[in-house]
């Protein structure tokens, strides 16, 4: 298994560099000065032009490629054009803020999702099954959008029960330590804010995992519903075990696998594509990051934020992959 | 191995559990307890001996954050609002005004012929690093902005507005800053310029402490110095930067704010949801649709900012059949301004007459708008040779982005285009992604007609004409290649003109010109809304966008 580890970390390679090679012409192509995006309405020409040589903007596309990736060789990120601060300090803090919210999404996402497909195929053509489908059909279809802004009509304005925007009380901010505010809050031993910051998490975290957990769910019941008719579910029930110990430890453990696959693509779908949600919830996380930096034709910053959600969702499907292993030991490398 | 995944499972389980369920529960209970507060959470969670007292720290909310901390190095108006809560300029306007008045500078002379401006610093003043404010910091911050291989130009910094106020290197209108004594700095100018005081009190010209620039050079843009109401204390980016009060502050028992908290909040409604539910204090930019629910709550204020800005509809001249001026008045007759300002700014506008603000001085009362009858148009359109409408559709480049003077771009196109069909003119929206957008209008190759807008820098009329219509604008800000040389020559002069009467006279002549030439239909002048909780008082908001802080406080 190592060996497949190890070949796996060496495929990253160029899948990366290829990844680099369709970043770059995409950005390349479209349109808009980035000098006059960058500087905006009111810069003067000279300093436009001052911008452009130093972006290389003027040098031929392929010496700007080499260039960039020679650069990336050194561990070099480069630095964003807009800030002028370096883009591996920078986008450590959206990173973390993401990781946070990604992570109480999945989760939330894998625990509803799953056990409402269990429960729907254990008793499947039942009201709890058509109403869980029904559910997960509108999970999928609801824009997060409209579905952010009326959480916060209805828990914040509404009820008052959950604070609307951001990550914390920055009325008494926590200092910040990993960027991921759970952890800081407990170094720093302040309870009040661990429980507010959890607190922050709710509301995004619903917006953001309920099209995962609507299609969680739905491939858990079709998944389920397979095994359930298979030789060892019926031994099993013959056996005389108890339903619940037939469906959640022996018929969940074959029917995970396929659904273990959709649970990795979908967090590394939410890791770049929560864009929506981090804007209605003034999340400031490395969507939001890598979208304003395509409105304002931030190159380098487009380039290596890209790249570095591309590395986290290669390495997940490593991870799930390697879970297949180990919950069905059948399943071998080679 | 399966103990594993039963394990994980398990804690996957338990995870959710408190972060879902229990956390809405027992956020019921806590509500419940104490029914009567309508307070945010956030303020419950405030010390017990804090609620007794009045609030000090102010939550501010705007739409995106700032790109750099140093004023001088951005044109961004979200910088800029930072800029002016930590740096002081030699003069700043009135709050709520755009007329001059003494800030670091205490004194100014100006030698008759206009070349030599003598400015008597303010004693005393500290910069928030503890060290002294004088003339040799006010010499080193402009050597700064004007020397193009300054040691503290760092990396990738460009002084824009230094640049476009005071013109490029080659071409300085200052031409030296000297300090005469601790106390006392003289600059002497190339020509005279006409809004010289006007352009010093711009917020981009706010002096930093030259100790901090040097020690920490690239990372000042990030940790600002000053001498301003508030000290820089913590910047999260993309979602709150942190400042404090100055306790040294030279302006006497100011800032009455203890703590300010610019929080980024990208999306209108959202900005909207949080200040209803106290987790802000004041917001800008709220949705025209918005106003109704805001003016329904005793809780909230209305507080409207002084128009100063415009948005019109620019004609590509470069582009037939736009370069004949009585197709351009045709088309004037044809837009309904008045039914634009009611169906979209929910009131919040004024039709726009000239090219600049009817609040800014020189704005030309005298004159006529084309007014709204489709039949003149009609007519007009005949007498250029198009008895039957434009042979060609026409391609309206429409705002994708929303800006203070034009917050639904494509609605307003639409109304434009239903009046525009009715004369003939077929008309073809388009509304391609910002940075394209501007490209586009500015090569002016693509569009035939578009959207702009603009917000004044400082309170001068040569800061809308000049910049947006004159033909030293193109390519740039005039976006539809008018050129008049008549014009180039009463703008140049009054750059140069000390009286300001005669000033007054010049730019009153320049809109006559323009009216005439109609490169533009003016559209409206807004007046951009910001919403607060009742109890806060003492916001004076600044036609410019940028006021500071320190006169805000909690009843």
């Amino acid at each position: 298994m190592s060996s497949y580890v190890l070949k796996r970390l060496l495929i990253l390679i160029p899948v990366l560099i290829g990844m680099t090679i369709i970043v770059f012409s995409i950005i390349h192509a479209i349109p808009g000065d980035p000098a006059e995006t960058i500087l905006g309405q009111k810069a003067t020409e000279q300093s436009k032009e001052a911008l452009r040589q130093q972006l290389g903007l003027n040098k031929p596309w392929l010496q700007q490629y080499f260039t960039y990736l020679g650069d990336l060789a050194k561990g070099d990120l480069g630095k964003s054009v807009r800030t002028k601060e370096p883009i591996a300090k920078e986008i450590m803090p959206y990173l973390a803020a993401t990781l946070e919210l990604t992570f109480t999404s999945m989760l939330f996402a894998t625990f509803v999702g799953m056990n409402a497909g269990i429960i729907s195929a254990w008793r499947q053509n039942s009201w709890f099954d058509y109403i869980i489908m029904v559910i997960a059909l509108v999970g999928v279809s609801m824009p997060i959008f409209w579905l952010g802004l009326m959480e916060q009509w209805i828990f914040s304005i509404k009820l008052h029960w959950l604070p609307s925007i951001g990550r914390m009380d920055q009325r008494d901010p926590v200092e910040s330590v990993t960027n991921l505010y759970i952890i800081d809050s407990i170094i720093a031993g302040r309870w009040d804010q661990l429980w507010t910051v959890m607190k922050h998490l709710v509301l995004p975290s619903i917006a953001l995992g309920t099209i995962p957990m609507a299609i969680i769910a739905r491939m858990t019941r079709s998944s389920m519903l397979e095994v359930m008719k298979s030789d060892y579910v019926r031994t099993a029930k013959a056996k005389g075990l108890s339903q619940f110990f037939v469906v959640y430890k022996h018929a969940l453990k074959n029917a995970s696998i396929p659904v273990l696959t959709v649970i990795g693509l979908q967090t590394g779908s939410l890791l770049g594509g929560a864009v929506l949600t981090e804007t209605i919830f003034a999340w400031p996380g490395v969507g939001r990051y890598i979208f304003e930096a395509i409105s304002s034709r931030d190159y380098p910053v487009i380039q290596s934020g890209i790249l570095i959600i591309a590395f986290i969702f290669i390495v997940i499907n490593l991870i799930v992959d390697l879970l297949y292993a180990l919950i069905d030991p059948r399943i071998q490398y080679k | 191995m399966k103990r594993w995944t039963s394990v994980f499972l398990a804690l996957t389980m338990v995870m959710v559990f408190t972060l879902t369920g229990c956390g809405s529960k027992s956020d019921g209970k806590q509500a419940s307890e104490t029914p009567k507060t309508t307070d945010s959470t956030e303020k419950k969670e405030d010390p017990k001996p804090e609620e007794k007292k009045t609030q000090d720290t102010l939550v501010f909310g705007r739409g995106g954050d700032s790109v750099a901390l140093d004023p001088a190095i951005v044109t961004d108006g979200e910088s800029l609002k930072i800029g002016h809560q930590v740096f002081d300029s030699l003069l700043e306007y009135k709050e709520g005004e755009t007329e001059v008045q003494p800030a670091l500078a205490e004194s100014w002379e100006v030698s008759p012929d206009g070349l030599k401006y003598t400015f008597k610093l303010r004693q005393g003043v500290k910069f928030h690093d503890g060290t002294d404010f004088n003339a040799e910091a006010v010499v080193f911050n402009f050597q700064r902005w004007s020397d193009p291989k300054s040691e503290f130009k760092f990396e990738g910094d460009s002084f824009d507005y230094y640049d476009s106020m005071f013109g490029p290197d080659g071409s300085r209108v200052i031409k030296d800053v000297k300090a005469v004594d601790t106390n006392t700095v003289e600059f002497t100018l190339a020509q005279p310029q006409a809004p010289f005081l006007q352009n010093i009190a711009m917020t981009c010209f706010g002096i930093g402490s030259p100790a901090a620039i040097k020690e920490k050079k690239e990372n000042f843009k990030s940790e600002p110095v000053g001498t301003g109401p508030f000290v820089f204390k913590e910047w999260k980016r993309n979602d709150s930067i942190t400042l404090e009060k100055n306790p040294n502050y030279w302006k006497q028992g100011l800032p009455k704010l203890n703590k300010v908290i610019v929080r980024s909040i990208p999306d209108n409604s959202a900005r909207f949801n949080a200040l209803q539910n106290g987790e802000i204090d004041i917001m800008e930019d709220l949705n025209p649709d918005d106003l109704s629910v805001l003016e329904s709550k005793s809780d909230l204020q209305k507080i409207n900012r002084p128009s100063f800005n415009i948005a019109y509809l620019g004609f590509n001249l470069k582009k037939k059949p736009f370069d004949n001026v009585k197709v351009r008045e045709a088309l004037s007759h044809a837009v309904n301004k008045q039914g634009i300002v009611d169906a979209f700014f929910a009131g919040q506008a004024k039709p726009a007459v000239n090219p600049m603000p009817p609040t800014l001085w020189g704005h030309n009362d005298s004159i006529q708008d084309y007014d709204y009858n489709l039949d003149t148009a009609k007519k007009l359109l005949a007498e250029a040779g198009y008895p039957n409408g434009l042979p060609d559709p026409v391609t309206f480049y429409a705002m994708p982005v929303s800006r203070p003077y034009m917050p639904d771009g494509k609605k307003v196109a639409e109304a434009i285009q239903a009046d525009f069909e009715k004369i003939g003119v077929k008309v073809n929206i388009q509304s391609p992604e910002w940075a394209t957008y501007l490209d586009d209008t500015k090569a002016g190759a693509k569009d035939d007609i578009y959207m702009m807008g603009w917000t004044g820098d400082n309170g001068d009329p040569d800061n809308f004409i000049y910049t947006l219509l004159d033909k030293d604008s193109i390519p740039g800000n005039n976006r539809s290649f008018y050129v008049n040389e008549d014009l180039h020559k009463i703008l140049i002069e009054a750059q140069k003109e000390v009286s300001q009467d005669k000033r007054v006279e010049l730019y009153k002549k320049s809109q006559e010109i323009i009216k005439k030439d109609i490169p533009w239909i003016p559209l409206v002048h807004t007046t951009p809304i910001l919403a607060a909780k009742a109890n806060l008082k003492g916001y004076v908001p600044s036609p410019t966008g940028t006021e500071a802080y320190s006169n805000i406080y909690f009843e």
